[in-house]
């Protein structure tokens, strides 16, 4: 018991630093801070749009494209992890693997670029 | 190692990098302008394919460790999904131009829907199935929603997707629990876990979602809520793509993971599916009497005639399979040529989905409505036609496994169904000669070449049905051992 217990230690320790951390630097901010409040500085932050409105506007459809590619390439990077720390031990099938991934991305992202869908005019 | 298993999914392989390679080709040179080009292109490669699968095929070669199978079953599917995607795509040609819908995505789109399709059909673990349904699904949300300024269409596009995302995640809840139950994706794994009618209960549930999900797929009653309002908001041309290849493959893939992963717990699942087979029968045919689009009212006839398809399934037997499939390749060869008339149904170069326009269309044009006439008789299942084999086929098997209650509620709502079809009959003979009159000599030889084969198909197969049955019972007797 006590053994599985000293395994969990490390998270009980950077537990303590994670909560430690964020109440140094509330604080902080709370002590040192210059206070300068506008309302745009106080209103929650929601990226391009006003935080309390109707939820039934029209936005650009672009901002739907750019979130889809961010999560294809994000998603990329989730498959290239595990497969770079791992690296050492795996095949030459796992390699060619990933690099016919990485190809089939890329005709994607030339398909893309070429349709003009990173551009924002 | 690699080199055997890359030679098992040289089909699929060629059709992807074809995808991928026009996709790159046409966007940088042409785009919209090569379309046309494309699409002529993509259906004759889906043809050499097919070819390439149904003649070179051999035995039974497993690759990937079991996670792809490619037997007898998986190539009959493959030859029919690849062929019914070439008619379509070439059908669908001069109706999308004169629309100004041809984009070049669509030929590549189609094609990469097939690739998924193929998966499907062939997969050995629930991860391939997954990743080929997706595959399809994803590329058929997208030509869906084609009519990018249409309300209707993009309702269409998103009506599936959210539909399709839930009959996803129902899938791969099931799949989960077959997982946890069985310790194991793989069909042969989940077979060994599942024999002789024991079960435990969480594998049992997590069959019962796998089956939700894919009843989803195939649009069985009281899964089939997203069906008429797709087929009705898409392009027709997309539609007439929806209710042929997608639904054999989804049918093929029903099959496999019914027998190839619990064909030791016939019972258990048989039960469920004789009830969607039921309801779907009913469904179809009651719903669609009060329909006046014609595009509707095919959605309503595609409910039955899975309803039909699955009472095969529901059989649990080799004969069972053996009716499934040859009851689909029916069912595909009446819909390509019935969407081939309805592709035709115009009035001042407008396309027109109203039956009742169809008033008195024998005096106008004796020759397509004959055809039409022959193709509606077989979907009804009268007699003479192949149609009536069919359901003849699936109604045997559901006799001989004992599920004579099945067979004759199946008799019943054929009975019921046969009235929209004999009331478009009666509208081409009969209706009252209005002004509201279609173009006469519309569409293009391609379309026209397409419903008098189909209609021709309809009269000559029932000498031999073109050797289909023989493929299907070797298909089925790979299946169901």
């Amino acid at each position: 018991m006590e053994e599985m217990l000293r395994e969990y230690l490390p998270i009980l320790v950077f537990l303590a630093v994670a909560i430690g951390l964020g109440l140094v630097l509330i604080l902080a901010a709370v002590v040192l801070a210059v206070r300068n409040p506008d309302p745009e500085k106080v209103s929650a932050y929601e990226c391009g749009f006003n935080a309390f409105d109707d939820a039934r506007m029209k936005f650009d459809v672009r901002f739907y494209l750019v979130s889809i590619l961010f999560i294809i390439f994000d998603l990329e990077i989730a498959f290239l992890f595990p497969w770079a720390v791992g690296f050492k031990d795996i095949s030459d099938v796992g390699f060619w693997s990933m690099m016919v991934f990485l190809g089939v991305l890329t005709i994607g992202f030339a398909y893309e670029w070429k349709k003009g869908a990173l551009e924002w005019e | 190692m690699i080199q055997a298993d890359l030679n098992v999914i040289l089909p699929e392989i060629m059709l992807a990098v074809y995808a991928m390679a026009a996709l790159l080709v046409a966007v940088y040179t042409g785009k919209d302008k090569l379309a046309p080009m494309l699409v002529w292109l993509t259906a004759a490669g889906m043809v050499i394919i097919a070819a390439i699968v149904g003649l070179s095929g051999d035995g039974t070669n497993v690759a990937f460790g079991g996670m792809f199978v490619d037997d007898a079953f998986s190539r009959f599917a493959k030859v029919t999904i690849l062929l019914s995607a070439a008619a379509v795509l070439v059908m669908s040609q001069d109706y999308m131009t004169r629309r100004g819908l041809l984009r070049f995505e669509y030929p590549i789109l189609v094609a990469l829907a097939s690739v998924g399709m193929m998966m499907m059909v062939s997969a050995g673990d629930l991860m391939a199935l997954y990743m080929g349904l997706e595959l399809q699904s994803l590329a058929l949300y997208v030509v869906a929603s084609l009519r990018r300024d249409s309300a209707k269409s993009t309702e269409a596009g998103l009506k599936y997707f959210v539909l399709g995302a839930l009959s996803s995640g129902l899938l791969l809840y099931g799949a989960s629990l077959v997982y946890g139950y069985s310790g194991t994706t793989l069909f042969s794994g989940i077979i060994q876990a599942a024999q002789h009618g024991e079960v435990s209960l969480g594998m049992l549930f997590g069959l019962i979602f796998v089956i939700s999900g894919l009843a989803f797929k195939v649009s069985a009653v009281p899964f089939h809520m997203w069906t008429p309002d797709v087929y009705e908001g898409s392009p027709t041309p997309v539609t007439a793509f929806f209710a042929t290849a997608p639904k054999m493959a989804a049918m093929g893939l029903f099959a496999r993971v019914a027998h190839d992963a619990f064909g030791g717990i016939v019972a258990d699942w048989s039960q469920v599916i004789a009830l969607l087979s039921l309801l779907s029968m009913f469904l179809g045919a009651v719903a669609a009497i009060g329909q006046t689009n014609i595009k509707r009212l095919m959605a309503y006839s595609s409910i039955a005639h899975m309803g039909y398809a699955l009472m095969g399934l529901a059989a649990g037997t080799a004969f069972g399979v053996q009716a499934l499939l040859v009851y689909m390749v029916i069912y595909v060869t009446m819909n390509v040529g019935t969407f081939a008339f309805i592709l035709m149904m115009e009035k001042d170069g407008q396309p027109v989905t109203d039956i009742r326009s169809l008033g008195m269309y024998s005096k106008r044009e004796p020759g397509r409505a004959l055809a039409m006439l022959v193709l509606l008789f077989s979907l009804a299942g009268v007699p003479p036609m192949l149609g009536f084999f069919g359901k003849l086929y699936v109604l045997r098997a559901a006799y001989d496994a004992g599920l004579a209650w099945l067979a004759i509620a199946g008799v019943v709502a054929s009975v019921i169904g046969a009235f929209y079809y004999l009331r478009i009959v009666y509208y081409m003979y009969f209706g009252d000669d209005e002004s509201e009159a279609l173009d006469q000599g519309s569409g293009t030889p391609v379309l026209w070449g397409f419903l008098m084969a189909s209609a021709a198909v309809m009269v000559l197969g029932i000498i031999n049905m073109f050797g289909v049955e023989g493929a299907a019972a070797a298909a089925a007797a790979v299946l169901v051992n």
